[in-house]
């Protein structure tokens, strides 16, 4: 039975996952950055790293956000068939959170009208937040990320058609120049996303979702974890460095997800994450119990 | 990189400008101005003379985050700086116009910026994207906000201290640290595809 109050937990847990992911990076990235610090070498690399520590240290201290982009709120909701609220009241909660999250803090809105640029709203509007489903059979949880996604580093996304003679190569090399364009654009050093296979939509969708796994998490397709590994030395080997100004580490990780496709097709899509990764979990169990920060 | 650290407040002159060399650490006090997207749309773009005097400026590239405590009066949240890049077009008339010393933002400006930077005596500062946790600990005071209809794109004016660190990225010589950094990891690149 669908309840009013369900509703309004998961609306308190979005508003909750919102300004906490602001804050709060996530433990595994900060390792990632300290690693990061611990390994450059160049001068610039090595004063950006310290800064970035420090930064994440104040905000720590004084509560204040990360970064002052309080992005373009994402979610990704894993629904259980035996959840007690359906998907429709979901998003309208999710909706709800993030605009009460923005007025209350206050963060900064970001929302506006595609074409006529004027503000719709306390960090929503027509289409936003932007959601993606999975629905998991045999259960009755509803898992919550939240990923405020900053447009540095999302006005740095690529999509190439590559054709099946192009191979895996084709990929490797679209992926680093890409990311060689990029520069030092989408603050790194970051998680690139690389979403392989599918159509084209299914693909960027897949990177997205590759920049929101843990730092460091492998794909557990072999093939697949094989090419994330390539690709993450071969990205540090190009020497752009933090926020592009030279050094050993241009990024973090590289995660790959992947779907099969068809045989004429071999769609690559990048979707860079910058150093401040963003993402807060919550899950929400059907009688309205919450657990924060379990990650899926 | 020089180790040393140099200390400039805004606004400034040309000539403390054309001391700066690409790679130079510099920590700035003073007064900045908060300028992004619109607002330059607004100047270049609409016509629409800027009611902030720009010459000797130091202009970041940010849209801050705040909270109105009185009528053009605001309080500081969360202020950081955006991409650069999506400005640069603008960079000659800023300095040609308006007497513009220094911008400042994230991620460099591509290399069209750094003839006019060379003409008329201006330089790129590198900030460090993302850490406005720290940033705003060094902005003491918004000052004057105009144009508050283009909220948060407004143009802002802040009195800072000990601002930094920022890296110069392009200086006035025709040095650019992006340039030089793309061209090497261009040339990387044909040797890994080489390997590939």
């Amino acid at each position: 039975m669908i309840t009013t109050d369900l509703e309004g937990i998961v609306e308190d847990a979005a508003a909750h996952l919102y300004v906490w992911a602001l804050k709060d990076i996530p433990q595994d990235l900060r390792d990632a950055l300290a690693d990061a610090a611990e390994r450059e070498t160049s001068v610039p690399g090595r004063r950006v790293l310290s800064t970035i520590l420090r930064n994440v240290q104040i905000a720590d201290d004084q509560k204040n956000l990360v970064c002052q982009d309080t992005g373009i709120a994402v979610y990704t909701c894993r629904v259980g068939e035996h959840f007690p609220l359906h998907p429709a009241r979901i998003y309208s909660a999710l909706k709800a959170g993030t605009e009460r999250a923005t007025v209350e803090h206050p963060l900064r809105s970001n929302a506006v009208h595609t074409i006529t640029r004027e503000n719709t709203g306390p960090n929503t509007g027509y289409r936003l937040p932007i959601v993606h489903w999975e629905f998991v059979p045999e259960w009755d949880g509803l898992d919550v990320k939240c990923i405020p996604k900053g447009s540095g580093s999302e006005n740095m996304s690529f999509l190439k058609m590559c054709i099946p003679a192009d191979g895996v190569k084709g990929i490797k090399q679209f992926v680093l120049e890409s990311i060689v364009g990029a520069g030092g654009k989408p603050c790194p050093p970051g998680i690139v996303g690389v979403g392989i296979g599918g159509s084209a939509d299914y693909a960027m969708y897949l990177a997205k979702e590759a920049i929101a796994r843990p730092v460091g998490t492998k794909n557990p397709d072999p093939h697949v974890a094989k090419l994330e590994e390539e690709l993450y030395e071969l990205l540090n080997e190009t020497g752009i460095g933090p926020m592009g100004l030279g050094g050993d580490v241009t990024v973090l990780q590289c995660h790959i997800e992947h779907a099969d496709t068809h045989m004429t097709l071999n769609p690559v899509a990048v979707n860079y994450q910058c150093w401040a990764a963003r993402r807060a979990t919550a899950h929400v169990g059907p009688e309205g119990e919450v657990e924060y920060d379990r990650e899926f | 990189m020089s180790s040393d650290v140099k200390r400039l407040t805004f606004p400034t002159t040309e000539e403390e400008i054309r001391k700066l060399r690409a790679g130079d650490e510099v920590v700035v006090d003073g007064h900045i101005i908060g300028i992004r997207d619109r607002t330059h749309i607004r100047i270049f773009d609409q016509g629409v003379e800027p009611p902030m005097d720009l010459s000797g400026a130091f202009l970041l590239h940010t849209a801050p985050g705040v909270r109105k405590v009185g009528p053009g009066k605001y309080e500081k949240v969360c202020i950081g700086t955006t991409t650069s890049a999506r400005m640069v077009r603008f960079t000659d008339g800023l300095g040609a116009q308006y007497g513009v010393r220094a911008i400042c933002g994230k991620g460099g400006l591509p290399d069209e910026a750094i003839e006019p930077m060379r003409k008329h005596g201006m330089v790129y500062f590198a900030i460090v994207g993302g850490a406005a946790a720290l940033e705003t600990t060094q902005i003491e005071e918004i000052e004057e906000v105009a144009w508050e209809e283009l909220m948060p794109e407004c143009l802002w004016r802040f009195r800072v201290k000990d601002f930094g660190p920022l890296i110069v990225g392009i200086d006035s010589h025709g040095n650019s640290v992006f340039h030089d950094v793309q061209e090497r990891a261009k040339q990387k690149l044909e040797e890994i595809y080489a390997r590939l």
